[in-house]
């Protein structure tokens, strides 16, 4: 046991139960909190991996923005505790089980196959200066698009979360 | 000379706990300058009574705190309503750890920085991640309560916030691009010497003043500061999302957001006035002392300029803050950020 | 050191509750917040995958996937703020007519 791998276990740990109680609690608000804490846990991974600015970027866009828009939008909505329907109870009668059969099987083989090569703390240092590098030469297209496409998911939601327009007052004929 | 490791934790704890002492005097005493500064402004004495100057109030308010009976309202989702001060104090506290106070000192022949961690390449965005975090208290706080006034505060607090953030992250890449570093010691370090000999190197006069001018704006915002603080417009909403609240968990809530204002006050010196760089004199324990002295002084000035304009300006209306955050701020920090951009490219 | 299965096996089992939670999930937000989960657990294989394999660009598509989340969210919780004015209902179960 290294100091590593009890942090990524900690990590883990925190993930597994974050997404867990994702699917366990009914009130959105208690799973978005558990989305945080999830999200949290997997920037600490990513500082593991050496990713400082993706784990920064992590908690501040994640965290920091989408999630608080979640949270606004449960708030706004004032969603309630979610009911239960009847298809959402065969879901977990089948779907839990499927999903614990699929989920061994699939950490057995990647377990057995992907053999022992190890991921050294912080093997590939991500500093900001070099991912920025790379973003700016490299991926200079993509950035581009991305930016475009922000652009249409502004306008969209800006259309689409405006009050819809009333009805034009008739004019008075003659 | 590095440190062995347990000298390294030692020095740690023992920064660790000096910070958050000063830190938590600080916020103490700047509710106090508050009520003494807007007092005089209003033509008032403000506080008088207790101690020289009413000094001691702070102590006296804190005992109050502490002994005030912790209600908690019936219809209230109670684990977010006790979560949500602890959230908002925990992460207001959380930033300051990563701000440089000053260069390292020599003690016993090892070098110490004075900052809680060490000098971490990402510094900046940590204190941005941990701040835009925060929100989650105040935004909790309201929705928990089960009041129609702290949820309207809640939902301000958090609309107002995600809006404020673009135009703070925006008006700090000026800097960066200037220091090319997310190190606040770099940038730190950028901003020593002079122009022409006199006029000190700090960013502010570096062309960085529309920076300037939209991050005191943006982060008035974030701390939900007049002329910004429509989540607890008293004169709206009872007192926002904090109408439910008595005692120690008000006072949490107190806490983070002069805690938060003591955090901007730091990262506006450290980013634009120079942080600890200021004129050196005087025997050598004295130039060790200095650097520390201009970083409180420089703070102290920012925590002023609140308490000023608190107690000058209105309130904005809740559209013309938004108006003013999307139409005003935003495109400005996008100028300034273009243009700074091309004046470095040069 | 830890071998990379590990970070797969955690990136797949978050992967499977984002699964799991859109498909058990009656209300939209929470499937909306699933499917986070999963481009979470998307994310996290790219960067094991970058550090593994000394390739920085993993850690580039982490930014775009981030980007794309984002875009989503705002589009997405538009949609269903739209919803809501005119369904009055979160439950996507009510939410089944084409026609008001």
């Amino acid at each position: 046991m290294n100091v590593h791998l009890i942090l990524f276990l900690a990590f883990g740990a925190v993930c597994v139960a974050g997404a867990v109680n994702l699917l366990a609690q009914r009130h959105p608000i208690n799973g978005a909190l558990s989305l945080i804490a999830v999200m949290a846990a997997l920037a600490g991974e990513y500082l593991l991996l050496g990713a400082e600015f993706v784990a920064a970027v992590q908690v501040i866009v994640y965290a920091g923005a989408i999630m608080v828009l979640f949270v606004f939008t449960i708030m706004l909505l004032n969603a309630g505790v979610e009911e239960r329907t009847k298809g959402s109870r065969v879901a977990i009668l089948f779907g839990i089980p499927g999903l614990l059969l699929g989920g061994i099987l699939l950490g057995w083989v990647v377990l057995r196959h992907s053999g022992t090569e190890a991921v050294a703390a912080g093997a590939l240092p991500g500093d900001p200066n070099t991912i920025g590098q790379l973003l700016f030469h490299e991926f200079l297209l993509p950035f581009e698009i991305t930016s475009v496409l922000i652009l249409i998911a502004i306008m969209g939601a800006v259309v689409l979360a405006s009050k819809p327009p009333s009805a034009p007052a008739r004019r008075v004929e003659d | 000379m590095a440190l062995p490791i347990w000298l390294f934790i030692l020095a740690s704890v023992i920064k660790s706990a000096i910070v958050l002492g000063v830190l938590l005097t600080a916020v103490a005493y700047t509710v106090w300058l508050e009520r003494k500064v807007v007092g005089h402004m209003q033509n008032r004495w403000g506080p008088t009574r207790v101690g020289p100057f009413g000094l001691l109030q702070p102590a006296a308010d804190g005992i109050k705190f502490l002994f005030k009976e912790d209600l908690t309202p019936p219809h209230v989702y109670k684990p977010l309503f006790i979560a949500a001060p602890l959230i908002a104090v925990v992460f207001a506290l959380t930033s300051i750890s990563v701000i440089p106070f000053g260069n390292a000192v020599m003690i016993g022949g090892y070098s110490i920085p004075l900052q809680i961690t060490t000098d971490v390449n990402t510094g900046l965005l940590l204190i941005l991640g941990v701040t835009s975090i925060g929100v989650y208290g105040v935004a909790l706080a309201g929705w928990s309560s089960n009041n129609k006034y702290s949820l309207l505060g809640g939902l301000r607090a958090s609309a107002q916030m995600v809006s404020y953030e673009i135009s703070l992250g925006l008006s700090l890449v000026g800097v960066l691009i200037m220091s090319g570093s997310f190190s606040l010691r770099t940038i730190v370090d950028a901003q020593g010497g002079h122009f022409w000999g006199f006029i000190p190197r700090w960013n502010i006069f570096h062309g960085q003043v529309i920076g300037f001018f939209c991050y005191l704006m943006a982060a008035y915002a974030e701390t939900n500061r007049i002329p910004f603080d429509l989540p607890e417009a008293e004169t709206e909403l009872v007192a926002g999302y904090h109408t439910e609240y008595s005692a120690m968990k008000f006072a949490m809530f107190f806490m983070a957001e002069y805690a938060n204002m003591i955090t901007v006050a730091c990262l506006a010196t450290l980013l634009f006035f120079g942080g600890w760089h200021g004129p050196l004199f005087g025997p050598t324990i004295l130039q060790e002392i200095l650097p520390v002295f201009w970083f409180v002084a420089k703070v102290f000035v920012f925590l002023f300029l609140y308490i000023w304009v608190r107690g000058t300006l209105p309130r904005f209306r809740y559209d013309q803050l938004m108006a003013f955050g999307w139409k005003f701020l935003l495109p400005l920090a996008l100028a300034n950020l273009i243009a700074t951009a091309i004046a470095v490219a040069w | 050191m830890v071998p990379l299965s590990y970070y797969l096996v955690l990136s797949g089992f978050l992967f499977a509750c984002g699964v799991a939670g859109f498909l058990i999930k009656r209300n939209i937000i929470t499937i909306f917040m699933s499917i986070e989960l999963m481009l979470n657990g998307v994310n996290l294989s790219f960067v094991a995958f970058a550090a593994h394999w000394h390739v920085l660009a993993g850690q580039v598509f982490v930014f775009f996937v981030m980007v794309v989340a984002a875009a989503e969210a705002a589009v997405g919780l538009a949609i269903i703020i739209a919803v809501y004015r005119t369904r009055e209902t979160l439950n996507v179960d009510q939410v089944n007519l084409l026609k008001l």
